[in-house]
């Protein structure tokens, strides 16, 4: 058994003896679903969580109170111990005004076959608020699995947003990223892809910062590694609509397989003379001096690629 | 001699880059390597550590009486051989522990970092991407040629980009290598670095034409070399 799915069984364990705090202890807020189930939800004060079934899936929304101040990470853990299903967690994040909470959501399919994750998030940040997301994929190696991570946020004046997603276990299968943002003034926000696909796996990032307001900022980055014969489309746009906006798209894709597709597509919009964005994309092998320095140091040639690779997919 | 460079010939884009260099380099010592931008210097140490696109046309890199000049940049570090970049590399996720650990001969992270003059508690969990400055960047990566015990290292302006009020911890470096047994071959404009140098042969016009005793050949160097006809005979920058 993979170290990953034991440690959601052994959560899925502990909710059923009602033990779930000796793993978060009292200080963590967590909600753990799988696949069509609330195991288990512990709340601590300043925020709300609730959830209703959905069909395939669950709506789970979380509240974050005005000011309040998380600082131990909401854990959220959304897998599927069986091989097929489909699940749907249809989410609503509100940080109120002030607030910051930093969430690290585990997704988790270690005997994936045929499975799809559609994992549809709104969040809305009030004035000056703050949220850190940070999901960290695991799944089977048979890339029997589609993932759709769908994001609409609402960044209000002041606030900041860092969106993380990667995959850190077992073969991408087939993922489709959509995230859009619409910020307000002096927000900013950071989206992060560090993505690797393998054998036939299809990973599309699909990003659009709109800065609507003055002074807003975005940061959109891409890291996909593609061997054998999969696919990667980055589309990645930044929109930057008010004056001092400033916005950045960064896509870096690493072929290292014949049969591989790259695709990627920055584009940068400015609708405003005191506007700046800026734009850069690679596709290609795995940089040459890099991999020289590291065989100079006396690794072999494919222990340097795994090391670049697994630091690039960090 | 543990390192010796016999007629060795090297051509890049039809023109010919060096022109039959011979070299000897003595167990245990420092030689310094000379020469006015674009005569080569960079071309040579490429050939040595045998970087892509840098094919022997000609002669020989002996290396412990072995000619190398076939053997990958794997099997020549495995023999003891390594380079130092003269414009070291980034890399995005592998922190700066990480990258002092890769095939390190005992000398601890800790240890490495602060002979260049880097405090390990900052730098160690840092990472070794562009957020480093060129300066720190250039002492990590001495750092992890100090970890590597090399036999042989080959550093290619180990100086540049390093403030003049640190330079010191370079000429530290190198000796800690020269206590380790190791024998360095740099390549510098720089004559502080020259000065200590147990030899300096100085490269003009893709050949040593001059090696000996440091003063000597800085000498030489300066009152001959700045506007001889071999000035910018390569006229694509430092190849």
């Amino acid at each position: 058994m993979k170290s990953y799915e034991r440690e959601l069984n052994q959560l899925i364990d502990l909710y059923k003896k009602g033990d779930v705090k000796s793993i978060f202890g009292d200080k963590f807020a967590n909600i753990v679903i799988n696949g069509r189930k609330v195991i288990g939800i512990n709340e601590i004060p300043g925020i709300k969580i609730k959830t209703n079934d959905i069909e395939d899936g669950i709506h789970v929304n979380v509240s974050i109170g005005e000011g309040v101040h998380i600082n131990n990470p909401i854990h959220l853990c959304f897998g599927m111990t069986p091989a097929e299903g489909r699940q749907v967690i249809d989410s609503e994040f509100h940080v109120g005004e002030g607030a910051y909470a930093k969430f690290l959501s585990h997704c988790i399919f270690p005997n994936a076959k045929h499975i799809e994750h559609v994992m549809k998030s709104t969040v809305v940040l009030a004035k000056d608020a703050g949220m850190e997301y940070k999901e960290e994929h695991y799944h089977s190696e048979s890339g029997g699995i589609v993932v759709i991570p769908e994001l609409t946020a609402y960044l209000g004046e002041n606030s900041r947003l860092i969106e993380e997603f990667k995959m850190l276990k077992g073969r991408a299968g087939n993922i489709d990223i959509k995230y859009l943002t619409e910020q307000d003034s002096n927000s900013s926000c950071q989206l992060l892809a560090k993505i690797s696909g393998k054998k036939d796996d299809k990973i599309v990032i699909d990003e659009t910062i709109n800065l609507n307001g003055i002074n807003a900022s975005g940061i959109s980055k891409s890291r996909v590694v593609l061997l054998d014969e999969a696919t990667g489309i980055i589309n990645s746009r930044v929109i930057a609509k008010e004056a001092y906006t400033r916005g950045h798209v960064d896509c870096e894709e690493i072929v290292g397989g014949e049969k591989v597709v790259a695709e990627s597509v920055p584009r940068i919009k400015v609708m405003h003379p005191l506007a700046k964005v800026t734009h850069e994309a690679s596709i290609g092998r795995i940089d040459k001096t890099k991999l020289e320095t590291l065989m100079a140091r006396g690794l072999e040639e494919d222990k340097a690629i795994e090391m670049i690779i697994n630091g690039l997919m960090r | 001699m543990i390192f010796r460079i016999e007629e060795l010939h090297f051509e890049k884009g039809g023109k010919e880059i060096l022109k039959g260099v011979n070299l000897a380099v003595k167990k245990n010592s420092i030689h310094t390597i000379i020469g006015v931008n674009g005569t080569g210097k960079t071309t040579l140490a490429s050939l040595i550590m045998g970087l892509e696109g840098y094919i022997v046309k000609s002669g020989k890199i002996l290396f412990e009486g072995e000619d190398i000049s076939k053997l990958s940049i794997t099997e020549r570090a495995k023999k003891g051989i390594t380079l130092g970049w003269q414009i070291p590399t980034s890399f995005e996720g592998i922190t700066v522990r990480e990258y002092l650990n890769i095939n390190n001969k005992d000398l601890k992270p800790e240890e490495s970092l602060q002979l260049v003059g880097l405090n390990p508690t900052k730098y160690l969990p840092r990472l070794v991407n562009e957020e480093l400055s060129g300066g720190e960047r250039k002492r990590i990566e001495l750092s992890s040629i100090l970890s590597m015990k090399p036999k042989f290292a080959v550093l290619d302006e180990p100086d540049s980009g390093i403030d003049i009020n640190s330079i010191h911890y370079i000429k530290k470096a190198l000796l800690k290598l020269l206590e380790m047994g190791s024998t360095v071959l740099i390549i510098s404009h720089n004559e502080f670095i020259a000065d200590f140098s147990d030899k300096v042969s100085l490269l003009c016009g893709g050949q040593i034409i001059k090696e000996g005793k440091n003063k000597e050949v800085i000498d030489y160097f300066k009152n001959h070399c700045m506007s001889c006809e071999h000035v910018g005979v390569v006229d694509k920058g430092e190849l």
